[in-house]
C-alpha cells in the first residue's frame, strides 16, 4: 500500500512547491493597490428593485487611517461629507448642518442603500497587516491565471474574519474576492474588471460588489479619475472641513 | 320529598359541606382561568391589531415576503388613490397609512456634534388629520409620560426608555439617520416634545413617533407608505368579515404580473395570530373538559365515601319499600342542588379573583424585555359574558357524574340481604 501512496505523496508534495508564498503575493497586492495619498473621482450605480441610481462622490485618502469623500450628486446627496480618523468616522449633512459619528453596529449598515458598509468604505489597510495568508490553488478567471490565496485574520479588529482571493498571476491584481463571517457564511463577493494600468501601477476601473446577504444585482464602483500621491492639504482630514 | 333532602344536606355536613367546598373551588378555578385566557389572548390579539396588523393590512407582494426587515425601498406607492379604492369597496372600514423604520437617532452637543445617540424603531403614523383615529387606536395620548402631543410638523415623540438613555430634554433638538425609500441616506431633524411609555417592551425600548407627512419628506416616501392598515368602524375584529373583505381585495386589486402588486391580510393571517385566535378558543373547550374530568373523579370518590357511609340508610329505605330507582333520582337531585349552590359560591368567587386580575394585572415585563413582538408587559383577565355562566358547566356536570357513578351500586344490593345486613 506504501509503495501506492508514496508517488502520491510525491506528486502532491511537488505540486505544492510550485505554489510562492502567499505573503509574498499579499505584500505585491498592498504594493500595487496602496499608496501614501491618493485621489479618486469616482461613480457608484446602485442596482435596487426599484431601478437604478448613481452615486458621484470625490474621494481622498491618506495612509490607512485618514480619509475624506464629498458627495456630488445627486441633488439629495449632494454636500453630504463622511470623514474617516482612524477607527472614527462622521457624517456631514447640509440639509440637517449637522455632524453625526457613526459607531458602533452602524458602521455595518449600507452606505446610500449599496451592497458597501460604512466598515467596507472605511476598509483602506493592507491585508499584510491584518491576515495571514496561504496559496491554495489556481485558477483562470476571465482569461487571467490567477492564484487562489486564503486569508485569515490575524486579529479580531476586522470586518472579514477571512477572505479567499483569485489574484492575477502578472498584475498581482484580486480580481474576484469572497469575504467570509468567522462561522465561514459568505458575505460579500468583489469582483474587478477593466484592469488599467495607472501611473506605474494597475488598478481596476470598475469593481462590483455583491452583498450576499440580500438581493440585489449588486453595486458597481466605477473610478473616473485616480490619482495616487497627491498632496492633501491637512485642513482636509479635520472636522472642521466636514462643514466647509 | 325536596324539603326531605334539604334538610338532609342542610344537617349532615358530609353531604353538603365537603362536596360544596369541592365544587366551589374547581368552579372558582375554571372562572379565573377563562377570565384569564380571555384577558391574555385578547390583550395579545388587540395590541397587534392596534399597533401592527390592524384588522386588515395592505402592503406590496415583496414588502409581505420580507416584512420582520422593514423594507421601505418596497413600499406601497400612490396610497392616496389605493385608500380612497378601498374605502369605496369597503364603507364600513377606515385605512390609514403608516411608515415603519428602523434607524439611528442622534442627540447634538452645543457645537452640533453626536452627543449621545441610539437604535430607533420609527413610525410615521398620522396625527395631524382631523378624521385620523391613530392617537386613539395607539393610545398615545394616555401614554404620554412627558410633555405634549405633536402639534406641528418636525415634532416628535420618543419613547421614555430612549430618552432617558440618551438624556433627552423636552425640546431638544435630535437627528433621524435612516435610508430613504430609495437607498439613499436620510437625515432629518426633529424636536423632542414629548415621552411616551406603552407598556410593551418592543415598543418602550426605542420607538418614536411622527407625523406621517413628516416622515414622508425625511425618507423620501411621497405618497408613500410601509403599509396600509384598516380597521372595522365599529373597532371589533370580525374573523369572517374580515376574510371577505381580503378575498374581496385581492380579486380586484392584486396583479401577478406586477412585482410590486398590493396584497391584503386579515389579521389572522399575520404574525401567526391565527394559531393564537383557534388555541385561545379551544383553550377554554380544553381548560372546562379537564376540570371536569378532575372534578368527576374527586366528587365520584366522594360520592363512594358517601355511599359506603350512608350504606345503611339506603338499605333502610330499600327495605321499607324504596324503589331503587327514587332512591337513585333522590341521590342525583341531592347532586343538583350541590351543583348550583357550589356553582354559584364557586363563580362569585373566580368572577373576584378575575377581577382583582382585571384591574391590576400581572406585571411579566421582566420576561419580554428582549421581544420584538408586540406583546404587553402586563397580562390582565378580562371578565366576558361567559365568565358568569361557564363554571355551571363543569361544576353540575361533574356532581351529576360523579354521583351517577357511584350512585350505581344501589342496583347492585339484593333486597333479600337488606334486612340481614340490618341486623349486623
Amino acid at each position: 500500500m506504501k509503495y501506492l501512496i508514496a508517488p502520491f505523496l510525491f506528486i502532491s508534495l511537488l505540486s505544492f512547491g510550485q505554489y510562492p508564498e502567499g505573503k509574498e503575493i499579499v505584500r505585491k497586492i498592498d504594493e500595487n493597490m496602496s499608496s501614501e495619498s491618493r485621489m479618486i473621482l469616482s461613480k457608484m450605480v446602485i442596482h435596487g428593485r426599484r431601478g437604478s441610481r448613481t452615486i458621484e462622490s470625490r474621494s481622498w485618502s491618506e495612509g490607512e487611517d485618514s480619509s475624506f469623500t464629498e458627495y456630488l450628486s445627486p441633488p439629495r446627496e449632494k454636500g453630504v461629507k463622511m470623514l474617516k480618523l482612524e477607527d472614527n468616522l462622521w457624517m456631514y449633512s447640509p440639509s440637517t448642518d449637522r455632524t453625526i459619528q457613526i459607531s458602533g453596529h452602524m458602521l455595518r449598515q449600507s452606505v446610500m442603500g449599496s451592497d458597501l458598509s460604512y466598515e467596507d468604505m472605511m476598509d483602506d489597510r493592507k491585508l499584510m497587516t491584518d491576515y495571514e495568508s496561504r496559496v491554495v490553488g489556481e485558477e483562470t478567471v476571465d482569461e487571467n491565471p490567477c492564484w487562489i490565496v486564503q486569508l485569515t485574520a490575524i486579529s479580531e479588529d476586522v470586518a472579514y474574519h477571512s477572505r479567499k482571493m483569485w489574484v492575477d498571476k502578472v498584475r498581482y491584481i484580486p480580481v474576484k474576492s469572497e469575504l467570509f463571517a468567522k462561522s465561514g457564511k459568505l458575505l460579500k463577493r468583489l469582483e474587478m474588471f477593466d484592469v488599467v494600468k495607472m501611473e506605474s501601477r494597475w488598478y481596476p476601473r470598475k469593481m462590483i460588489f455583491r452583498d450576499m446577504l440580500k438581493e440585489g444585482d449588486g453595486t458597481e464602483f466605477i473610478i473616473d479619475e485616480i490619482h495616487f500621491n497627491v498632496d492633501i492639504p491637512p485642513a482636509l482630514m479635520t472636522k472642521g472641513a466636514l462643514r466647509k | 320529598m325536596i324539603r326531605f333532602l334539604l334538610k338532609g344536606l342542610l344537617r349532615d355536613k358530609n353531604r353538603s359541606l365537603f362536596p360544596i367546598l369541592t365544587v366551589t373551588i374547581g368552579v372558582s378555578l375554571v372562572v379565573l382561568i377563562q377570565s384569564w385566557i380571555t384577558g391574555i389572548f385578547g390583550d395579545m390579539i388587540d395590541v397587534n391589531a392596534r399597533f401592527s396588523t390592524g384588522h386588515v393590512k395592505i402592503m406590496t407582494m415583496p414588502y409581505l415576503e420580507n416584512i420582520d426587515q422593514m423594507p421601505n425601498d418596497l413600499a406601497i406607492i400612490g396610497v392616496s388613490d389605493l385608500i380612497d379604492g378601498v374605502e369605496g369597496q369597503f364603507p364600513d372600514m377606515n385605512f390609514t397609512p403608516r411608515i415603519r423604520f428602523g434607524g439611528l437617532l442622534d442627540a447634538p452637543d452645543e457645537n452640533g456634534e453626536t452627543r449621545s445617540q441610539g437604535s430607533v424603531l420609527g413610525w410615521g403614523i398620522d396625527l395631524f388629520s382631523p378624521e385620523s383615529r391613530e392617537i386613539d387606536r395607539m393610545n398615545i395620548r394616555k401614554s404620554l409620560v412627558r410633555g405634549k402631543m405633536p402639534s406641528e410638523p418636525g415634532e416628535i415623540l420618543v419613547s421614555r426608555v430612549l430618552s432617558e438613555k440618551l438624556d433627552l430634554k423636552l425640546n431638544d433638538p435630535v437627528t433621524i439617520l435612516s435610508s430613504t425609500m430609495y437607498g439613499g441616506m436620510a437625515m432629518y431633524n426633529f424636536r423632542v416634545v414629548g415621552t411616551v411609555e406603552f407598556g410593551m417592551s418592543a415598543m418602550d425600548r426605542g420607538a418614536i413617533i411622527a407625523d406621517i407627512t413628516d416622515v414622508q419628506q425625511s425618507l423620501d416616501m411621497t405618497d408613500a407608505a410601509s403599509e396600509i392598515v384598516g380597521y372595522f368602524n365599529d373597532g371589533m375584529y370580525e374573523e369572517e368579515q374580515a376574510l371577505v373583505v381580503t378575498s374581496a381585495f385581492n380579486e380586484k386589486f392584486m396583479d401577478p404580473a406586477d412585482e410590486f402588486t398590493p396584497v391584503m391580510q386579515a389579521l389572522s393571517q399575520q404574525n401567526e395570530l391565527g394559531v393564537m385566535i383557534s388555541y385561545s378558543k379551544s383553550m377554554t373547550g380544553i381548560i372546562i373538559f379537564v376540570f371536569v374530568l378532575a372534578m368527576s373523579i374527586v366528587l365520584w370518590n366522594a360520592g363512594l365515601l358517601g355511599g359506603i357511609r350512608r350504606y345503611g340508610e339506603y338499605g333502610l329505605r330499600l327495605a321499607i319499600g324504596e324503589d331503587k330507582g327514587h332512591v337513585y333520582r333522590t341521590m342525583l337531585s341531592e347532586s343538583v342542588a350541590i351543583g348550583v349552590v357550589g356553582s354559584f359560591i364557586g363563580t362569585l368567587l373566580g368572577l373576584g379573583f378575575a377581577l382583582y386580575l382585571q384591574v391590576y394585572g400581572l406585571d411579566v415585563s421582566q420576561f419580554t424585555q428582549k421581544s420584538t413582538m408586540m406583546f404587553p408587559n402586563i397580562y390582565r383577565a378580562h371578565i366576558t359574558a361567559e365568565a358568569y355562566f361557564i363554571g355551571f358547566i363543569p361544576g353540575l356536570f361533574s356532581t351529576v357524574l360523579g354521583t351517577a357513578l357511584s350512585g350505581i351500586g344501589i342496583y347492585k344490593r339484593k333486597t333479600a340481604q337488606l334486612f340481614k345486613e340490618l341486623e349486623t
